[in-house]
């Protein structure tokens, strides 16, 4: 191998925040996908975490921006997109198509939780009155109200499956409509983005839904774990299938790309690659969820299958999301030779800042919980000791 | 059956509606699409005084002594460790195993190289040959289409520049550009590359790089003059392009490149 990279393609421009980004519009897409599932097509095993599915997304939707900001060389252009922006680029739609959605998922929340608000609303002090604000001062409820609530968040959903295809499937589209980059070119990207967006969005809602249980006590709704666990199977089966005829297409015609390609997946990325996003954890939770599909397990084994898997698929498809950005930056344009990248812990863009924006969601959620219920009353049972 | 409705006179007749919207489209379409072409008409005046400017490299001058870089770096304030050009060093050996690094632009007697020796041909002879590159100015840059802001634009003179004012520093240029001649400036944080020394050529200099060359390896001019020397080495000599299969049309052209070179 000639070991030989442009001078500019020593420096990664794209660092681990533009790895977190589309793994949190990721969540968004999955988990709105997942409120849809009930919501829309009558997956009533969902109920537990409907709700719950609904504000995850909106959460982890408003800190998807922030890795991007931070990014920027000139965040406080950002606008720019906005004001300025010029169609012929896959980015520029990205103000646009994220404003829009952000607004369908933030109204369909507020349409879903109208109803706690206003019995929340009714007491004195700053909660209630902060409630009724958030109500525009209208606390009214009676059947008509809440069947019109009831058509109005039904509508948005399913709006809101075509939206969050678009904000995610377009950053799909970015990357694999860019000529200059063999590793990232390709038409099946936008895809393979999507339905490893279902998968992550799922694997977190199963992943934070048993967590808080087994925190607060509660009782697990048994058929929500197991319908979470077969949909998350049958998505799965299709993002890795899509990922591998991806790679195995590029590696059986053999043209000149394949050369720097074999060399990144079986060289530079074999251990994040070959042996962790596809020996360990895709095929350990392939067969964990095939078992839970296929098999009737025992409560305990089959919710402890289910976790297992989505925990492993919630690492599989960050570790998809770094071996696609950062692996398409090892490799120079050259095509004989790659540079390495390994993330800052404590810079702008290191790996204390991704933390920082992962684990914030979750404390908003968390403050969501303390005024809102995220999960309806009977999913909170106790157990019974 | 339903005899026609002839009780409203006042209304207006259907057919005619229609037509006089047909018709208020077509007047519409006639001023919208020929609004730029007049504009254009009027504008024109001057047009063939525009050059166009183009770039060609001469593989077979290139010394490799650094002049051009170390030039362009003084001319344009290129921070440490990002290039707006450089120049490469290919070794091909007899039994074709090839080995690149690039000309210091510190001394030209040291390359900067992570390259490992190809090993010796039986022979131990070898082809070696300098290759500078810089920005293609492609006509139909990736670059500007990919550019969110569309701070990255191309002039009607044939230059693709970077509006530093404008530019958010997002870099999907920097990853778009099939030939790696972009970057994010670390010192200005926006996206940087070679201008051809716009400042210069729009004054009638040369680029610091051509000019700073002893060997006329760099030839850089008016393709519009037919008596520019470019014009005249585009019509001479056998040129090719840097990866004319991805379609980007460059303006700059490369004369004596070997097969190895990307």
């Amino acid at each position: 191998m000639f070991e030989f990279v442009f001078p500019n393609d020593l420096n990664v421009t794209w660092s681990v925040m533009i790895v977190l980004y589309p793994y949190i519009t990721g969540l968004v897409a999955g988990a709105f996908i997942v409120s849809s599932l009930y919501h829309l097509f009558g997956q009533e095993a969902l109920k537990p975490v409907a709700r719950f599915s609904l504000a995850s997304a909106f959460v982890f939707l408003i800190f998807a921006p922030l890795p991007l900001l931070i990014h920027l060389g000139h965040p406080e252009r950002a606008f720019n997109i906005m004001i300025t922006p010029n169609f012929q680029s896959a980015m520029a739609g990205f103000g646009y198509i994220y404003t829009a959605y952000l607004i369908v998922v933030a109204i369909e929340v507020w349409l879903v939780v109208r109803e706690d608000l206003i019995a929340r609303a009714r007491g004195t002090g700053p909660i209630a009155l902060l409630c009724r604000a958030a109500l525009l001062f209208n606390v009214r409820s009676t059947e008509a109200t809440r069947a019109a609530d009831h058509r109005a968040a039904k509508f948005l959903a399913g709006l809101g499956i075509p939206m969050a295809c678009l904000l995610h499937g377009y950053v799909g589209f970015l990357f694999g409509s860019l000529k200059a980059n063999p590793w990232w070119s390709t038409p099946l990207m936008l895809i393979i983005f999507i339905f490893s967006a279902i998968v992550s969005g799922i694997s977190i809602l199963v992943f934070h839904y048993m967590t808080i249980s087994r925190i607060n006590g509660w009782k697990l709704d048994r058929p929500c774990v197991r319908t979470m666990g077969k949909f998350l199977w049958g998505f799965m089966i299709i993002a890795v299938s899509l990922e591998l005829l991806e790679v195995m297409s590029v590696a059986y015609k053999q043209t000149e790309e394949w050369e720097i390609i074999g060399k990144l997946i079986g060289d530079k990325l074999f251990w994040s690659y070959i042996v962790l996003q596809y020996l360990v954890f895709s095929l350990i939770p392939f067969f964990l969820l095939a078992a839970n599909a296929l098999f009737k397990l025992r409560l305990k084994v089959s919710n402890t299958v289910v976790f297992i898997a989505a925990s492993m698929l919630l690492v599989q498809v960050i570790l998809m999301r770094w071996n696609v950005i950062i692996g398409g930056q090892m490799l120079s344009k050259s095509g004989r030779g790659f540079t390495s990248y390994v993330p800052g812990i404590f810079e702008k863009e290191g790996l204390i800042t991704a933390a920082i924006i992962f684990t914030a969601p979750f404390l908003i959620l968390y403050l969501f919980h303390r005024v809102v219920p995220l999960f309806p009353v009977e999913a909170m049972q106790k157990k019974t000791a | 059956m339903t005899a026609p409705d002839e009780k409203k006179p006042t209304a207006p007749d259907r057919r005619e509606f229609l037509a006089r919207c047909g018709q208020v489209a077509l007047g519409g379409l006639f001023v919208i699409k020929c609004t730029p072409a007049l504009a254009d008409l009027v504008a024109s005046d001057g047009a063939d005084d525009i050059p166009e400017w183009a770039y060609a490299v001469d593989t077979t001058k290139c010394i490799g002594c650094g002049a051009c870089m170390r030039a362009c770096r003084a001319e344009n304030n290129v921070p440490e460790s990002q290039f707006r050009t450089w120049v490469e060093r290919y070794e091909i050996r007899g039994d074709h195993a090839v080995r690149i690094d690039i000309a210091s632009d510190e001394n030209n007697a040291t390359f900067l190289s992570n390259a490992t020796p190809a090993a010796e041909a039986k022979d131990g002879r070898v082809k070696a040959f300098f290759v500078p590159k810089l920005c293609n100015h492609c006509e139909t840059s990736v670059c500007v289409q990919v550019c969110p802001v569309g701070a990255t634009f191309r002039t009607k003179d044939g230059v693709v520049l970077v509006d530093p004012e404008h530019c958010v520093g997002c870099g999907y240029c920097v990853q778009a550009c099939p030939y790696s001649t972009r970057f994010i400036n670390k010192e200005t944080h926006t996206a940087d590359k070679c201008t051809l020394c716009y400042h210069r050529i729009t004054k009638g200099l040369l680029p610091a790089c051509v000019q700073s060359c002893p060997v006329g390896a760099r030839i850089f001019g008016n393709v519009k003059d037919p008596d520019s020397e470019i014009s005249r080495v585009l019509r001479e000599r056998r040129y090719t392009l840097l990866k004319p299969e991805l379609g980007t049309n460059p303006r700059c052209y490369y004369i004596g490149l070997d097969m190895e070179v990307v």
